[in-house]
């Protein structure tokens, strides 16, 4: 096995990758929430369309997704790996585990909420994305993504679902963006407050600011 | 002034047993064999008896009814040998922070207290008879290179090394490490990542060990591989659990070390 091979396939290797791309996937997500949040300006969508035209037609942007799935791939992969590693360190389990005592349970559940977030992106990609750039790959035309929006965010099942996968994402990322720098090894006294800080704001905000999306169109906020 | 009643007072300052236990205790005749939970009553425990001499107790009156005394690993004591390992009450070492087993007394439990007690799981640590895990899976990690191979003479003059004070202390606070495995026995993942990110951080932080800094690390972390640890989800059990309380700084310096070593070091 090469050294390349041999480091990313060790266990502080597969940690470095899954930090790697949880940071991409972060970065992933401010320019996501900033591109939806122009439904907020409430100008029956013009802002919102003009960015979506954008991101779904710059050849720089369409390469880059291309990187995204990749980095999606590899994150899901990478954790479903880990996960079966590390179950198998401990094939017996302990008839009484008090682990409330020294670990949060978000922190020892990344794993579920990983899989909750999975099951979300399925979901969120058949009603939006896919689509979408099915219809691109057919016609060459793109959906009214707007108009698609407030079509689907009628249904209060539906929108109780993308709640509940803002939550999964909220407790995901306010241990796996703080988790990322340790991984990286990035753990400084002058810089953990700030790591911290950020992490805990981003991971309160965008998760608030993906919910109020639903939120505000079923409840007519935003039409 | 008030009247002493010298049999109650005694009572309470402890210096007659006045605590019933209930034990549930795992029991396993050897490595191969299936194990289970034994239920044992135990009556005039001290709330001075450090948690391994209720074990004495016990094993005494398992002795005394014609049974198999509980194995159990200990040594020193006085909690700087890191042999005692018991998991109690889904706690390793225990309620309290910062101790071991051996340090850990009965005053930190209540009278009529049902105590359950486990031996470490990880597949590593394969259990070899009751709360006797075989932890030579530290020994193999550390002969794969947590020491320094230089023949060093006599000691020299303490002031021919100059070695930052920062440096110096968080390299002793390293290595108070004692190997226990409360880190492993804790972490979801039977992680060893803490107890390998101290002995490598013990060596990377003074002169004496930058020699082999790149190799140990590569070394240690393979050969932590191969026994068959978990990876960290830095979850912070281990250091929240570890009687001498290393720091979560380790392990970030232990993936600095690799990784830095893994891509600039000459072995390809």
């Amino acid at each position: 096995m090469s050294w390349f091979s041999q480091t990313l396939t060790s266990s502080i290797g597969k940690k470095l990758l899954m930090a790697l791309t949880g940071l991409f996937l972060i970065s992933f997500l401010v320019v996501h929430a900033t591109i939806n949040a122009m439904i907020f300006y409430n100008d029956g969508g013009e802002t919102f369309s003009h960015w979506g035209h954008f991101m779904g037609t710059n050849p720089i942007i369409r390469t880059l997704e291309i990187g995204l799935v990749a980095g999606f791939i590899l994150h899901i992969a990478d954790g479903l790996i880990l996960w079966k590693n590390n179950r198998e360190a401990r094939p017996v389990r302990y008839a009484v585990n008090n682990a409330s005592a020294n670990s949060t349970w978000y922190s020892r559940s990344m794993g579920l909420l990983g899989t909750l977030l999975l099951i979300f992106l399925v979901i969120h990609t058949a009603h939006f994305w896919i689509p979408n750039r099915s219809n691109q790959f057919a016609t060459g035309e793109e959906l009214n993504l707007y108009q698609m929006m407030l079509d689907i965010f009628q249904n209060p099942v539906i929108v109780l679902i993308y709640v509940l996968g803002c939550i999964s994402l909220f407790w995901h990322l306010l241990h796996g963006f703080k988790s990322a720098f340790q991984s990286l090894g990035l753990n400084h006294v002058k810089y953990n407050g700030a790591i911290s800080f950020v992490g805990t704001a981003f991971s309160i905000i965008v998760p608030i600011l993906f919910a109020l999306m639903p939120i505000s169109i079923y409840l007519g906020w935003v039409n | 002034m008030p009247h002493l009643k010298v049999e109650s007072d005694i009572k309470n300052i402890g210096m007659e047993g006045n605590m019933s236990l209930s034990l549930k205790v795992w029991r396993q005749s050897d490595k191969d064999a299936a194990g289970g939970f034994e239920d044992y009553k135990l009556a005039h425990v001290s709330p001075d008896m450090s948690f391994l001499e209720m074990f004495d107790v016990l094993n005494e009156q398992l002795i005394e009814e014609g049974k198999e005394p509980v194995s159990f690993d200990h040594d020193c004591r006085e909690g700087i040998c890191g042999a005692c390992s018991m998991y109690i009450n889904g706690r390793p070492h225990g309620p309290l922070r910062g101790v071991t087993t051996c340090q850990l007394h009965m005053r930190s439990f209540k009278d009529g207290d049902t105590i359950v007690v486990e031996p470490w799981r990880a597949s590593a640590f394969p259990v070899i008879k009751d709360l006797v895990v075989d932890r030579d899976a530290f020994d193999r990690v550390i002969s794969a290179g947590g020491f320094v191979s230089v023949n060093t003479g006599n000691a020299q003059d303490a002031n021919s090394l100059p070695i930052a004070k920062e440096s110096a202390d968080d390299a002793f606070a390293a290595a108070a490490c004692i190997g226990c495995g409360a880190c492993v026995a804790a972490c979801k993942n039977a992680s060893a990542m803490l107890f390998v990110s101290a002995k490598i951080s013990q060596l990377a932080l003074l002169p004496q060990g930058q020699a082999e800094r790149s190799i140990r690390a590569e070394k240690m972390v393979a050969q932590m591989d191969a026994e068959g640890f978990g990876a960290c989800t830095n979850t912070g059990a281990c250091s929240a659990e570890c009687p001498k309380e290393i720091s979560l700084e380790n392990i970030a310096r232990l993936n600095r070390e690799y990784i830095g070593a893994k891509f600039s070091s000459s072995a390809v």
